[in-house]
């Protein structure tokens, strides 16, 4: 086989650097963990067994491989190129958070690890993970911010029914950054027992490699699947981006496809000309937090600033450090959509296809509904539907102005 | 000799406040006067990912009132010209250290007088973010070693690390619990054995009980969240409160080997 002299699908270099991002900024109690948990990785990748583990519970508890979706009366109503979805809102917990969830779980008890924590931000991940640990009988302890807690109140009761521990965490904003903190506080204190579940393709190396390998499932099946069925690959890839892993899912397996354009597309909150969005890559400069090196919402003296998005699994103020590189590798394009944008895009999905879509991937919905017109009608546009919106039902309503 | 290493000629006190946390000189000339051996400026940052509530919330305050680097920068130059023998090290997390660039930073670091840093978040690993261009200054990057630091990855916590080494004593973050004296003496003697460095012991002490227990095994105490609770407590009358409390734990520490 020849070697791609240009390969974009060999990051991270084995310091764990995509380029001049990425990396181990982490504190020296976790260094040791963290190479362990790489070490870990490895022996993982090389055994069939595991492999065959992760596959049977996508298959069978996960509902995998979720369907690719031609989306025909939105295609009309755009007027365009045609319009695919991959439907990973049909996964189990609604969302293409459980596939990252199965992997590192099955990780964790490989290392011999009986507790389990996590961050969330919308819930989404936190559901995941305690759907795992029910599944698997591991201790669950959820660090959520308490301006979240209040925020998403019926996320917060499925986690409890799952069995996890959830602790609204007041320190600093009280958001998503706030709570990843808790959880890097929590594990540097109980290393020895326990496994951190991070739910995006960020922090310290290998999470961003391991989150984005276990995600990559979405790509691999919608690139076998669209050949399958329309005997080529598709003309752009269209995914929203909090951390990033949903998008990386979907792009990675088609990196070395040249003729496959993609776009990434960030949370533009009230708008990029003022503070209140979540683009980091587009509103943002690189920095360091939690664990890498990556672009960041910050101030001058590299003071972390809160993002803002109506959808709350977008608004992280930074980004997995392998979209960092991209974007300056000019791979992946990055746009943003504003919550008004998007909050159409949601709508525009339940009337047109019946399929009621998360706050998130409505971003890239709304970035679907751009380009579409510009598009001639034998274009394939493929966009992650990564997530249903069950969860974002009251959100809308308080937006539309309706009282439930 | 350097400030740094003179300070350790004998046990030292070392002791943490938050820059821009209550008034920083009066506070620092506390300090001093009560007898610490080396200080340790902390940086404030809006995530400070391996700190406990109290110097969370030092953080929080600096930040409410505005403080910049440049404040920063500028306290720590005004120390040095008052206190010319006195080690100042700047303690905080990469990011605003890294924000304009190494070279900036040990160019500022320089010009401020300050004599070492300790990062948080840059491991041996990440060293080329920050190390090289401190060295280049003469500016010690001062490293942490943990309770999970084994004796095989030791060697390269201390590649390149110069000043003193910081061990601290719990895994956990600051302010929490204390070590069992019996591991901290194990720890030591492992450190001080692979090292020439000074070996300073932190996280968790707060009496000076604790303190004069360690002084006994190792060339240095740490004391942060302790001093950091009282500038919180005592607003402007915090000097007084730090200099009776710092005099405590210096006789503590300086009297540790005597008897
Ligand atoms: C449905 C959904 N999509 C996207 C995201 C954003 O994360 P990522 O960019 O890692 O896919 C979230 C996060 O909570 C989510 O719940």
């Amino acid at each position: 086989m020849t070697q791609m002299k240009n390969s974009f699908r060999t990051m991270p270099d084995e310091n764990g650097h995509f380029g001049d991002y990425g990396g181990r900024y982490v504190a020296e109690t976790l260094m040791p963990l963290v190479l362990d948990l790489e070490r870990e990785y490895r022996a993982a990748q090389a055994d069939p067994a595991f492999k065959a583990q992760f596959d049977d519970l996508l298959e069978h508890y996960v509902g995998r491989p979720s369907p690719l979706y031609f989306a025909e009366r939105l295609t009309e109503a755009l007027g365009g190129a045609q319009v695919w979805f991959k439907r990973d809102e049909l996964n189990h917990t609604g969302a293409h958070k459980i596939n990252n969830c199965i992997g590192q779980i099955l990780l964790a008890m490989r290392m011999g690890k009986t507790r389990i924590i996590a961050e969330t931000g919308a819930g989404q991940h936190g559901v995941a993970t305690a759907t795992v640990c029910a599944r698997f009988g591991l201790p669950c302890v959820i660090y959520m911010g308490a301006t979240d807690v209040a925020r998403q109140a019926p996320n917060v009761f499925r986690m409890k029914l799952l069995g996890a521990e959830v602790v609204p965490v007041t320190s600093g904003a009280a958001t998503l950054k706030d709570a990843m903190n808790e959880g890097l506080r929590d594990w540097v204190a109980n290393v020895h027992d326990t496994f951190y579940i991070i739910g995006t393709a960020a922090g310290p190396h290998p999470y961003p490699e391991l989150v984005r390998d276990f995600q990559s499932v979405i790509g691999k099946e919608a690139r076998a699947q669209m050949l399958s069925r329309t005997g080529r690959l598709p003309d752009v890839l269209v995914a929203a981006i909090g951390g990033g892993s949903n998008a990386l899912g979907l792009f990675h397996p088609f990196l070395d496809d040249p003729d496959v354009k993609m776009l990434g597309v960030e949370a533009a909150g009230y708008g990029l000309d003022g503070d209140q969005h979540a683009a980091s890559l587009l509103g943002g400069f690189p920095g360091v937090l939690h664990g890498n090196k990556t672009y960041l919402l910050q101030d001058e003296d590299g003071q972390i600033t809160e993002g803002h998005s109506i959808s709350a699994g977008l608004d992280y103020p930074g980004i997995g450090p392998e979209h960092a590189w991209l974007k300056d590798m000019g791979r992946v394009e990055y746009t943003a959509v504003t919550d008004d944008e998007a909050l159409d895009a949601f709508q525009l999905l339940c009337r047109t296809e019946g399929i009621i879509p998360a706050l998130e991937p409505s971003h890239a919905i709304a970035a679907v509904a751009k380009i579409a017109k510009t598009m001639p009608d034998d274009a394939i546009i493929l966009a992650n539907l990564c997530g249903r919106g069950d969860k974002d039902i009251f959100t809308v309503a308080e937006k539309l102005g309706v009282e439930m | 000799m350097t400030r740094i290493s003179s300070a350790f000629s004998t046990p030292a006190l070392v002791c943490f406040i938050t820059a821009g946390d209550g008034d920083t000189a009066a506070n620092l000339d506390a300090l001093v006067e009560g007898g610490a051996d080396v200080i340790e400026l902390g940086m404030p940052f809006t995530d400070p990912m391996a700190d406990g509530p109290a110097i969370q919330e030092a953080n929080l305050r600096s930040l409410a009132k505005g403080t910049t680097t440049a404040d920063i920068f500028a306290m720590a130059a005004a120390f040095r010209a008052r206190h010319p023998n006195t080690p100042l090290v700047l303690m905080g997390y990469a990011n605003p250290m890294v924000r304009r660039g190494p070279q900036w930073f040990a160019d500022q670091c320089e010009a401020a007088g300050v004599d070492g840093v300790i990062c948080v978040d840059i491991p041996p690993e990440e060293d080329a973010a920050l190390g090289p261009a401190l060295r280049a200054k003469g500016i010690s990057p001062i490293r942490l070693a943990t309770p999970t630091t084994d004796a095989k990855r030791l060697p390269k916590v201390l590649e390149g690390s110069g000043g003193f080494l910081y061990y601290v004593s719990v895994a956990g973050i600051t302010g929490k619990q204390q070590a069992a004296q019996t591991s901290i003496e194990d720890a030591v003697a492992k450190l001080k054995a692979a090292t020439d460095l000074p070996v300073a012991v932190g996280f968790g002490v707060r009496t000076p009980e604790q303190a004069a227990a360690i002084a006994k095994v190792a060339d240095g105490v740490v004391v942060g969240s302790a001093l950091v609770e009282l500038v919180a407590q005592h607003g402007a009358a915090a000097p007084a409160a730090l200099r009776k409390f710092t005099s405590a734990l210096a006789q503590a520490v300086h009297n540790a080997r005597q008897g």
